[in-house]
């Protein structure tokens, strides 16, 4: 069963394609983020979900009736990228008024606690941090009790504590049984929160699945290691997509105690000597050792090399792409074919 | 699919509460923008003891009596296209509407929330300027033409309040103040609420009939009884004809762009 879906939806504002056919639903309890750059439509596919436009072609249903239908609405809650709130109103007053529009809504103690409202119950909106405010627009999404959540960037101008508190906030609801759909600019929020990823690009679903099923389809990988290695030499290896130096001079011998890596005055070190002074361009032995991270997608012949060549490299680190390396991989060039093809079952 | 709809509908929550807060929520509000609440009411009231009081002596009465009806109508036209025009475009621009829209609000509560907020700005602009008219303009009237003078501010204000909704759709916040002072201004003096149209040029009379606060202002003229005896009948349909005519123009743009 679903609660929302977009079935073919087509939509069109003027000359700009927004939405070009795409599928997408969100199952009970789950937690759907979806991604994309400015302009792929996010937004748009929120909207029309949200009954705020009408599809041009296709079918939006939220509960099995159209989204302009109040019933449907009312299982709901809406926390949009500005809400526009005027700021005279009291935060009391906008959870008394946002809750008389469901049939079984929370309580006004379960809201605060849920978003962190304590002791802003008698303040006026306007007068709140932007922080707070949106711990305010969470509060009265979720007020109504709803079935289903949206969250349009819901952390965008948030501190990193107040973020955590809002994905908590988040968690604990959908472990509560709410589906949350989720659109963000944070990609670590959605690898936080999601159990499933739509991915976006020009008003088409480029790729849906599980957070795992899409970050497999970038082969990228991410070693990193200390080693006394020249960066520039190993850029020319043919499997190396990139390389860097994270930190210049890491001072320790290859043979010391683990314990203090990382742990080093690299700053002082760098300034001491910067690795681009350095003048050796031979096997790159006689360098101190640095922190390197290379990205590839062939791990196990580039570890193998880097093993082969330098005996003392130590700290080996494989890890498989981040989301944000899987969706850059995704969006980056949709005509030239490098995007998987586009599961259309989506979520 | 269907339990979840039906269930919804036989609970006990009722829409009735969601518009009374909504209500409550836009007078609060207004309670706390004194700058937009207290030049509506304290305009028309400066104006009339201007006109109507201070100017106009020597005349028995007489241009108290007339313009108490027509600086009501001009009052009003305020009320209502700004409290609908200037607001709806700034909560357009902000995002409000749209979220308002995506909530499940009962259906238009936010427009008779504020609805009743302009009713509620006319009424106060009636007894303001009424106070006025009997205490310093020596204006008499018996009880059922008080209360007729107020009904039609009340119920009169409704079409400005379509007319501002429909300026509210098309520009936004910044704009739209600058856009109703442009019609609200000349419209008032085209339509005699000003100085009477007989006091004017005859071409301004000839053309009054265009504007619709001239129609309004005709219908609480009649209650004093100076109207220029055209029939009623004709001004309160076109009255209803422009409310009508508005809003539907209103809601359609809203469907389009929201």
């Amino acid at each position: 069963m679903e609660l929302a879906s977009l079935r073919g939806v087509r939509k069109q504002y003027g000359k700009v394609v927004a939405l070009d056919g795409i599928d997408l639903a969100i199952a009970p309890g789950q937690v759907l983020a979806l991604l994309g750059a400015n302009g792929a439509g996010k937004t748009t596919a929120i909207a029309l979900l949200l009954g705020l436009v009408r599809p041009d072609a296709g079918q939006a249903l939220l509960f099995g009736q159209s989204p302009q239908q109040l019933a449907a609405r009312r299982n709901i809650g809406v926390m949009l990228q500005s809400a526009g709130i005027a700021d005279t109103s009291k935060v009391r007053e906008l959870l008394e008024l946002t809750r008389s529009y469901y049939p079984r809504p929370r309580s006004v103690e379960e809201c605060v606690s849920l978003a962190g409202l304590e002791g802003l119950l008698g303040r006026q909106y306007g007068k709140l941090s932007g922080g707070q405010q949106r711990r305010v627009q969470f509060a009265l999404a979720l007020c109504g009790n709803p079935r289903l959540l949206f969250l349009d960037e819901p952390t965008t101008g948030m501190d990193i504590e107040a973020r955590q508190a809002l994905w908590r906030a988040i968690v604990e609801l959908a472990a509560q049984g709410c589906a949350v759909l989720l659109t963000t600019h944070y990609l670590e929020e959605a690898e936080a929160l999601a159990d499933r990823v739509v991915v976006l690009g020009r008003g088409r679903v480029i790729a849906a699945g599980s957070m795992d099923e899409v970050r497999r389809h970038v082969a990228q990988r991410r070693i990193r290691c200390v080693s006394s290695l020249d960066v520039a030499r190993i850029a020319t290896w043919p499997e190396v997509r990139s390389v860097r130096m994270v930190e210049a001079a890491v001072v320790q011998a290859p043979a010391a105690a683990e314990a203090t890596a990382g742990e080093t005055t690299a700053g002082a070190a760098m300034a001491a000597m910067p690795f681009a002074a350095t003048s050796d361009r031979g096997l790159g032995r006689s360098h101190p050792n640095g922190r390197i991270e290379i990205v590839t997608d062939a791990a196990e012949a580039v570890v193998g090399r880097l093993l082969a060549e330098d005996a003392g490299l130590s700290e080996l680190e494989v890890q498989r792409a981040g989301l944000a390396e899987a969706f850059l991989e995704l969006t980056r060039d949709p005509d030239a074919g490098a995007a998987p093809p586009s599961q259309s079952k989506a979520a | 699919m269907n339990a979840i709809a039906t269930d919804a509908n036989l609970s006990p929550h009722s829409p009735l509460r969601s518009y009374l807060l909504e209500a409550k929520h836009e007078f609060l509000r207004m309670l706390r923008t004194p700058s937009f609440a207290l030049p509506v009411l304290l305009f028309p009231a400066l104006f009339y003891t201007l006109f109507g009081l201070v100017l106009n002596r020597a005349d028995g009465g007489m241009a108290a009596r007339y313009l108490l009806a027509t600086y009501g109508v001009f009052g009003i036209m305020g009320a209502g296209m700004f409290g609908f025009g200037v607001v709806v475009a700034m909560e357009r621009e902000r995002g409000f509407l749209a979220y308002k829209r995506a909530l499940p609000m009962p259906p238009g509560a936010y427009l008779l929330a504020k609805m009743a907020m302009a009713m509620l700005f006319s009424m106060l602009i009636s007894v303001l300027l009424g106070t006025l008219a009997g205490a310093f303009g020596g204006v008499s009237l018996l009880p059922w033409q008080w209360l007729a003078l107020l009904a039609i501010n009340v119920v009169g204000v409704l079409p400005f309040c379509a007319l501002g909704l429909f300026v509210g759709t098309l520009v936004g916040g910044q704009g739209a103040p600058a856009v109703l002072n442009l019609l609200y201004l000349p419209l008032a003096f085209l339509s005699g609420l000003w100085l009477p149209l007989k006091m004017l040029p005859p071409v301004f009379a000839t053309i009054a009939p265009a504007w619709p606060p001239y129609h309004l202002s005709q219908v609480a003229l009649g209650v004093v009884g100076m109207d220029d005896g055209s029939s009623m009948l004709v001004h309160v349909a076109v009255v209803v004809a422009v409310t009508v005519l508005f809003y539907a123009l209103a809601r359609r743009r809203l469907r389009r762009v929201g």
